[in-house]
């Protein structure tokens, strides 16, 4: 017994000094990360790369984003955009000095009992600006971690409104669920001519599911429809029934803000039942998860999202290139170049942050926090600028359907609420 | 009644089509429960990783080679397990050996996770089985069919083997007192092994089936079927082959007809299976085939 | 197994190394809290600590259950699950109502125990009040239930006990996500904004770290009293053998309840304390997996070991949340290792369990405790080098 317990506090002492070697070692990796790419982005960081050589600091960006558990799929597309900008643009000057910008990235495994201690990694990595995360609830779990710290929060695509409600540190630059609920909504009943039943199937514990669905049914019921609704627990993989419910209530159009693995369940079993009702969905289903899943069937289905394909070419170009030329990267992206809202969504608030950092002209995270609500942007997905509570002020989403011979998204419409 | 059979068909061969699916997984279950005394909580994960190494396979390979590749590849690591986590534990407490299952579900689980990178794996159409097809009032897949026929039919094979063969005869002794079928003879380290070598066979069967059903692999992708596969098993009595499938296709059926009541009750058709089962375990402690222990003072 | 016997002054000067050494735990948390610089290092081990606390709760009150009574069950996380939801929906403050239950118009409990008591006792004094108050209505919430469902579920044995328990354990789960009952739960949306451990202070001195540790050692230290007391070897007396217990006379349901009612109690507190933690609780959190991993801890401490346990905690959270990390960064000391990379830190870390449970089947601690009066002897019989050589058994832990 006494030998064992010599082993094992031989092992943690082994492993605390690992914990000490790391926290030097955790600034390799952005840098390790964005080498290959450099060799891929032609054109911006040569200017770049010049004035790296002789920063005059580091300034730490922290990334706040699930790897893992159901969200990861989600997070590490919206990372992959965050490590492109990175790779466009590894420096910043502030005050006329030229700092390298370093990217901490700290998994949060979708679970909000681990939230704390992946933000505190970041306040421990001295970050000046943390972005993140995908999934509201975590990001609001993480949200007093930085609070306390002092350190100001760019959400990319946390939808909730309780995510910055009442905070002065959280910002975001997506727009919130009752604006894509009314949005869904309305294209549900203008676009897709629903004009009795709409039905609406989410996930049971799932706050981003409900939330959604909450106003969606609050909207739809403004225009007149009657809405079912019903939620299937977590870990089902049997949506027939479902399908069937909604069938025989007649449902004109079926609104399911499913997280992604869900959703390829629920179109793979729609079309073995022929089911021939519209499926609409937000922009969790904006990926090539989803396009892969309905090549070939017969389904109707559109999603609302933050930007079309087809926006920026030469954003476009660039991402792929990059990502083409980085295994690692290809594979985090579901092993093809398909850009994913999310990943440009990622883009856009790494370049948020710099020009926030710019305007503070100060790498202190209290300085950030200060420039943050008058900092305005013009990125890929549109302009940012935010509103009194830190909300992007975003009045049109992008409505794209599937089209199931190609295998790829075709631009419906912009819709914005009046 | 046939008004009602009528309505609720597409419920009911859902039902069927899981129940047959549960089925498969629980015989897992409940052969090694019934000679180890253990709760393989690994079982869910190697269903799993079944699906999983099918996605691999099919990306090089025929499917004609793929199948036959993956249960190989999955009875395989059925019997390292057993060979690496199990069997050095023998004369441990049964709560360290179902631990060690528990950290054999969480390695696979993370391995799965590591490979994948935690992103859906689509799952290969197996010709023949996803076409769709149209009885009365449904529209399902013939896989759906072809399910409860297959589990029949293997559970008929499994009760013959158990029967008829030597090593047949050697479980049935090493289950009902293992010091005892040591004295006589019996190598009980190969009737082990030989139990999961079935019980994963036909996890492997029954992954073929139920992803090509719901084809998308995820990590997590063994733990609902697994513990419901597990619920099923202890629903027929722990221990008996015939107890868990009936208990499986109770179980599946009961799901789905749930999920058809309407809005409202969908959210508890998990919850429902449990209160099942929690009912029947009051009446019957036992589970429905389960043999009457008595405590020998 | 035999109990060592020690001689009074032995006990007593095991008792007084275990008390120095407690407070001086407590004094480093303070100065943890309050004084010492922040750096990467003292960051990073905060939240360790508070969760590792946390955490030896929880998993003594499973070994309380599991590992004193033998009573097989996998019900925890339900039970932390209602103290989680009692703490936080009897202390989030009146103002936040309505932006908490933001689908619900504000929810129909619109009273806040902490808040009551800050407009009467100040609001230090109040806050720490409530909180504690809230904490044992959590616990008691907790307990009810399990006395409730323990009439029928405690006729069960072994396996049949424990997957009854984890049926309750998901039927509480998806009761508490059910919109019908969102007026109180909230249904499947976070519940935010309670009294956290940050809300705990004099003045401005802080005791977020001391406040976890506060709590969770004097229930510990309730649990080691009961285990020490006749219900205690009663207990005992049942988990080695039922039949023997019932003919000398100990009364196995009224002593299985009383086990069960107790863990839940402490599975509740320890509920509370991880939503405190926290900060927003989400009943989708609290799933099987989270009794898995309790129960694996438990384990890995010793089965029936409760200083075991507590030891296991804050490795496994240590392991888990902090020291593994760097394996999932892509490089290992500024060198680049191309398969760190995300989830390969999982990866590890159930690799090290699978050798743990493998080697050491008997868990760090075996059933043995770790005590100072033990500790005090070995090192007397070093000093008059006496040859025979005992394990160390029995005392107090801390």
């Amino acid at each position: 017994m006494k030998k064992l317990l010599a082993l094992l506090l031989a092992l943690c002492m082994v492993l605390a000094l690992c914990a000490c070697g790391s926290s030097s070692g955790d600034a390799a990796p952005a840098a390790d990360d964005a080498a290959p790419a450099e060799d891929a982005a032609a054109p911006a960081d040569e200017a770049a790369e010049a004035p790296a050589d002789e920063a005059a600091g580091t300034i730490v960006i922290g990334v706040y984003e699930p790897l893992s558990g159901d969200n990861g799929a989600g997070g590490k597309q919206e990372v992959l955009g965050m490590q492109y900008a990175n790779a466009m643009t590894p420096t910043v000057e502030v005050n006329g000095k030229v700092y390298n910008v370093e990217l901490v990235i700290s998994d949060n495994e979708s679970s909000n009992d681990k939230a704390v201690s992946a933000a505190t990694k970041l306040v421990a990595a001295g970050a000046s600006v943390v972005l993140g995360s995908y999934g509201s609830g975590v990001s609001i779990a993480g949200s007093d971690t930085f609070a306390e710290a002092g350190i100001p929060v760019i959400g990319v695509t946390c939808t909730n409104p309780q995510v910055t409600a009442g905070n002065s540190h959280y910002f975001r630059i997506c727009f919130l669920d009752p604006f894509q609920g009314t949005v869904q909504a309305n294209y549900a009943h203008d676009e897709l001519g629903a004009a009795s039943v709409a039905y609406c199937l989410g996930q049971l514990g799932n706050d981003y599911d409900q939330g959604l669905i909450n106003y969606f049914k609050q909207a739809a019921e403004a225009l007149g429809l009657e809405v079912v609704t019903e939620s299937f627990p977590e870990g089902n993989s049997d949506f027939t029934s479902y399908l069937t419910n909604a069938k025989n209530a007649n449902a004109e159009v079926i609104f399911a803000p499913t997280s992604i693995s869900y959703a390829q369940l629920i179109i793979e079993q729609a079309a073995a039942q022929g089911i021939d009702i519209p499926l609409t969905a937000p922009d969790t289903w904006d990926s090539n998860v989803i396009l892969a899943a309905a090549e070939g069937t017969d389904l109707s289905i559109s999603v609302s999202t933050f930007y079309a394909e087809g926006g920026d070419p030469a954003f476009e170009e660039g991402f792929k290139a990059w990502m083409n030329a980085d295994a690692t990267a290809l594979a985090n992206n579901g092993g093809n170049d398909t850009i994913a809202a999310v990943s440009v969504m990622g883009y856009d608030a790494y370049y948020v942050a710099l020009e926030a950092i710019k305007n503070a002209g100060s790498i202190d995270p209290a300085a950030v926090m200060e420039a943050l609500p008058g900092t305005t942007y013009t990125g890929v997905s549109g302009s940012i600028a935010f509103d009194e509570t830190g909300d992007a002020i975003r009045d049109t989403a992008f409505i794209k359907s599937a089209d199931t011979a190609t295998g790829e998204w075709t631009f419906v419409a912009e819709q914005s609420v009046g | 009644m046939a008004g009602f059979f009528q309505a609720n068909l597409p419920y009911i061969l859902a039902g069927i089509s899981v129940g047959g699916q549960y089925a498969l997984i629980a015989i897992g279950y409940t052969m090694v429960y019934g000679i180890l005394r253990l709760i393989n909580f690994a079982h869910g994960d190697v269903f799993m990783v079944a699906g999983l190494v099918m996605v691999y396979a099919t990306a090089s390979l025929p499917m004609y080679i793929s199948i036959p590749l993956v249960i190989a590849a999955t009875v395989l690591l059925g019997f390292v397990i057993e060979r690496v986590a199990y069997k050095p534990l023998r004369s441990a407490p049964r709560m360290s050996v179902m631990i060690s299952a528990i950290g054999v579900s969480y390695l696979l689980q993370n391995c799965a996770l590591y490979f994948t990178g935690g992103l859906a794996q689509i799952y290969p159409t197996i010709p023949g089985l996803s076409k769709s097809v149209t009885i009365g009032s449904a529209t399902t897949k013939v896989v759906t069919l072809v399910t409860p026929i297959l589990t029949i039919i293997l559970v008929f094979a499994l009760v013959l083997f158990i029967r008829k063969t030597k090593i047949g005869m050697a479980m049935r002794a090493v289950s009902k007192d293992f010091e005892t079928s040591q004295l006589m003879g019996i190598r009980i380290n190969a009737v082990i092994s030989m139990t999961f070598v079935i019980g994963c066979f036909l996890a492997a069967i029954g992954s073929l089936l139920y992803f090509t059903n719901y084809p998308s692999v995820i990590p997590t992708s063994g733990a609902m079927p697994g513990l419901k596969a597990f619920v099923a098993a202890v629903f027929g009595g722990i221990g008996s082959i015939p107890g868990a499938v009936i208990g499986a296709f109770i179980i599946g059926i009961m799901e789905n007809i749930i999920k058809g009541l309407g809005s409202g009750w969908t959210i508890f058709s998990d919850a429902f299976t449990f209160v099942l089962l929690i009912v029947v375990l009051l009446v019957k402690p036992t589970g429905i085939f389960g043999e009457k222990t008595t405590d020998k003072v | 197994m035999g109990k060592t016997l020690y001689t009074p002054s032995e006990k007593r000067a095991g008792r007084v190394i275990a008390v120095v050494l407690l407070a001086a735990l407590y004094v480093l948390l303070f100065l943890l809290d309050n004084v010492l610089p922040q750096n990467s290092f003292t960051l990073m081990l905060i939240p360790v600590l508070k969760k590792g606390a946390i955490y030896s709760l929880i998993c003594v009150s499973m070994n309380l259950l599991n590992g004193f009574t033998g009573l097989f069950s996998l019900g925890q996380a339900g039970f932390m699950l209602i103290g989680a939801y009692a703490y936080a929906i009897f202390s989030i403050p009146k103002a936040q109502h309505e932006a908490v239950y933001q689908y619900f118009h504000g929810g129909v409990i619109r009273f806040s125990i902490p808040e009551a008591l800050q407009s009467v006792l100040g609001a230090d004094l109040g806050a720490f009040l409530g909180a504690v108050i809230c904490i044992i209505i959590a616990g008691l919430f907790a307990a009810g239930f399990a006395a409730l469902i323990g009439i029928p579920v405690l006729r069960l044995k072994s396996d049949y006990l424990a997957i009854a328990t984890l049926g309750f354990a998901e039927i509480i789960r998806a009761v508490f996500q059910w919109d019908g009952l969102g007026v109180v739960t909230n249904g499947s949306n976070l519940l935010r904004k309670y009294t956290s451990f940050s809300d705990i202070r004099v003045g401005s001195l802080r005791f977020t770290t001391v406040f976890p540790f506060l709590i969770a050692t004097l229930c510990i230290l309730l649990i080691v009293l009961l285990i020490n007391s006749s219900y205690g070897r009663a207990f005992k007396a049942i988990r080695d053998d039922e039949i023997a217990a019932e003919a000398m006379g100990v009364n196995l349901f009224k002593h299985k309840m009383l086990s069960f009612v107790i863990s839940s109690f402490f599975a509740g507190v320890g509920g509370a304390l991880l939503a405190m933690y926290q900060t927003t609780i989400q009943a989708a959190a609290f799933k099987t997996a989270m009794t898995y991993e309790i129960l694996l801890i438990v384990v890995i401490g010793g089965i029936g070991s409760i200083s075991g346990s507590c030891i296991a905690s804050f490795l496994f959270i240590a392991c888990n949340e902090w020291w593994l990390r760097f394996l999932d960064s892509g490089s290992f000391l500024g060198v680049s290792v191309p398969f760190f990379r995300d989830g390969f830190r999982k990866v590890v870390f159930s690799v090290i369990i699978m050798v743990v449970v493998l080697f050491f089947s008997r868990g760090i601690m075996g059933d043995r405790e770790l005590s100072f009066a033990g500790l005090i002897r070995r090192l007397k019989r070093k000093n008059t080098a006496a040859p025979a050589a005992a394990d160390e058994t029995g005392g107090d832990a801390s």
